[in-house]
């Protein structure tokens, strides 16, 4: 990557104060939609349900608060490789716990 | 607003090395964490003649530590905020007040692992047992190894060496804050809310 290119993802201004307070509110109000399920039956949504509120925070957290929606693109990329790799591991795991255990 | 929040490096890329290597570093802990939450999955429903995780998971405790995290990270950002305007005080405060949300999830997971010992859940009493202690005692030392960092840099402000000129490092130890938080996300929804085998 250029310096020039570098510069232009890099060169701009964090958020406001309010504005992470406000992100912190919506991530309360998450969690506490998460743990309502906990007490409150909703069928077979639930897994589903837990999963897309887990990536919003998820998002939340490392866009504004770990300024990667600011940040050069690199250090999504760093980020994102080692999420994938995560994942493959975790394919793999139960990939060989499912199909390769004799017996 | 802090108008020189990221600043053109003198280096190849145009951006810090140090933060570089930061997010080098937590790409790799992706992979740390990846294999700990698989093998846990892998061992949920091997407890044997031990407690089930159904049996012995506290949801509204672990939800308030949870709580108490998720803030720390917006206490975290704020500290940031703070050392880019060049406000030393307020940097102090927050990240003060940071160590301390940090240090209040510790103590409840100390708490959560008395309980469970007490009720019979052991380091090596099941494969289950085995993949929840190392998962998330993991997940707690990195957030003491975290509080120590945040301390390194109280202890720094008091002594004058924090400034506005070397908020980047403030920046880095927030990136690792951070990252600690998001796994939790994970770690909470995927082993605590997900409902769990019971016996």
């Amino acid at each position: 990557m250029s310096t020039e290119a570098a510069a232009t993802n890099t060169d701009h201004e964090h958020p406001t104060d309010a504005k992470y307070v406000q992100i912190a509110i919506l991530l309360a109000v998450i969690t506490a939609a998460e743990v309502s399920t906990y007490f409150v039956d909703i069928g077979p949504v639930l897994i589903p349900a837990l999963m897309v509120m887990m990536v919003v925070k998820f998002f939340y957290v490392a866009a504004w608060f770990m300024h990667l929606r600011f940040d050069s693109v690199l250090f999504t990329r760093f980020f994102v490789t080692g999420l994938i790799l995560a994942t493959a591991v975790y394919c793999i795991v139960l990939t060989v716990f499912e199909f390769w255990t004799g017996g | 607003m802090s108008s020189e929040a990221h600043a053109v490096h003198d280096t190849t890329t145009g951006i810090s090395n140090n933060k570089l290597l930061m997010w080098a570093f937590l790409g790799s802990e992706c992979l740390l964490f990846g294999g700990l939450i698989s093998a846990y999955l892998v061992n949920r429903s091997r407890f044997h003649t031990g407690p089930a995780p159904g049996d012995i998971f506290d949801i509204p405790f672990t939800s308030v530590s949870s709580f108490v995290l998720l803030m720390s990270s917006l206490t975290m950002v704020l500290a940031l905020s703070a050392i880019q305007r060049g406000d030393v005080r307020n940097n102090r405060i927050w990240l003060l007040a940071t160590a301390l949300l940090g240090s209040l999830f510790i103590g409840g997971q100390v708490y959560e692992f008395t309980t469970f010992l007490r009720e019979g859940l052991g380091y090596t009493t099941s494969p289950f047992s085995s993949a929840f202690f190392t998962l998330t005692g993991f997940h707690g030392v990195h957030v003491s190894v975290g509080i120590v960092m945040l301390m390194s840099l109280v202890i720094s402000s008091y002594r004058g060496t924090l400034t506005k000129k070397n908020s980047e490092t403030v920046e880095i130890v927030g990136l690792y804050w951070h990252f600690v938080d998001v796994v939790w996300i994970f770690i909470f929804t995927v082993i605590y809310l997900v409902p769990s085998p019971t016996s």
